[in-house]
């Protein structure tokens, strides 16, 4: 079950905190540069930064409005990421569901 | 007493840096229990592995510069095994400790097991570093082939499970 190698470079964009956040932002809906600017304590020169990477790996799109540049997240990008995770987060969900049980059981001896 | 609180699939899994993994979880018992309960192989037989896999290795040496490993073997798939050198240990709040999977024997992470009690409520939170992120995501996808064979399993159990049931009916 390899992942494509394009998708390494998604990871990777979304590994970073500040453009994780952006993507959070834009996930509601389509935004301008300074909309984003205006929710997020960097510079605009930065946002456009992270814009740019979010944008080579294809989890951004955009287009024009008038004079404005729109943003929006391309959700179909995210779903490797997704599925890559929450297949991990559920092989350790069970490890550690079996730990509460067995901690749950070892109490109940405890207090008996 | 225990709060009554069912946290069945609450772990989170996060990914810090991109060398990095980051696992959450509550449990509703104190932290040197569930300290007790991760750093003695008695108690880790009951419930590291699969109940259907034999755990075939089980032992650690707690002590800064002591060895654990553990390992089960699974149907169809081998011996699944991981060891590593203890770094850190501070009962009940960090274990520090090198794991290496020994299908990968040249990498090497370090896992950085916090336990915060508040409240008779212990807050796990286990960092895993890698060297690298390709080492990283291999071990990610090595656990998620590893996860499938499982949930294969299972499905077939519950399918034989069915079977039998409507055979008795």
């Amino acid at each position: 079950m390899a992942r494509a190698a394009t998708n390494t470079d998604a990871f990777n964009a979304v590994a970073e905190p500040r453009r994780r956040q952006i993507v959070d932002l834009i996930g509601d809906g389509e935004l301008s540069v300074n909309d984003i600017v205006d929710a997020m304590p960097i510079s605009q020169p930065q946002v456009s930064k992270h814009l740019k990477v979010l944008k080579e790996v294809g989890l951004v799109t955009s287009r024009t409005d008038g004079r404005r540049r729109l943003y929006r997240l391309e959700a179909s990008a995210l779903r490797p990421i997704y599925d890559w995770v929450s297949e991990f987060e559920r092989l350790w969900n069970e490890r550690l569901d079996r730990l509460d049980n067995y901690l749950d059981e070892v109490q109940r001896k405890e207090y008996r | 007493m225990k709060t009554s609180i069912d946290r069945t699939g609450s772990a989170i899994i996060s990914l810090p840096t991109e060398h990095e993994i980051k696992i959450e979880r509550k449990f509703n018992a104190p932290a040197e229990l569930v300290f007790d309960v991760w750093t003695t192989a008695a108690h880790v037989r009951n419930w590291w592995g699969y109940p259907e896999h034999e755990m075939t290795d089980c032992s650690i040496d707690l002590r800064v510069g002591g060895t654990y490993r553990f390992a089960a073997q699974v149907p169809d798939f081998g011996e699944v095994a991981f060891h590593g050198v203890y770094k850190e240990i501070e009962c009940p709040g960090l274990l520090v400790a090198t794991e290496i999977y020994e299908a990968f024997p040249e990498k090497e992470a370090v896992n950085t097991l916090t336990l915060e009690e508040a409240e008779g409520v212990t807050t796990m939170t286990i960092v895993s570093s890698y060297p690298d992120r390709p080492t990283r995501d291999a071990v990610i996808e090595s656990g998620m082939e590893h996860g499938l064979q499982v949930s294969l399993d299972r499905a077939e159990a519950i399918l034989v499970s069915l079977q039998e049931a409507e055979d008795e009916s």
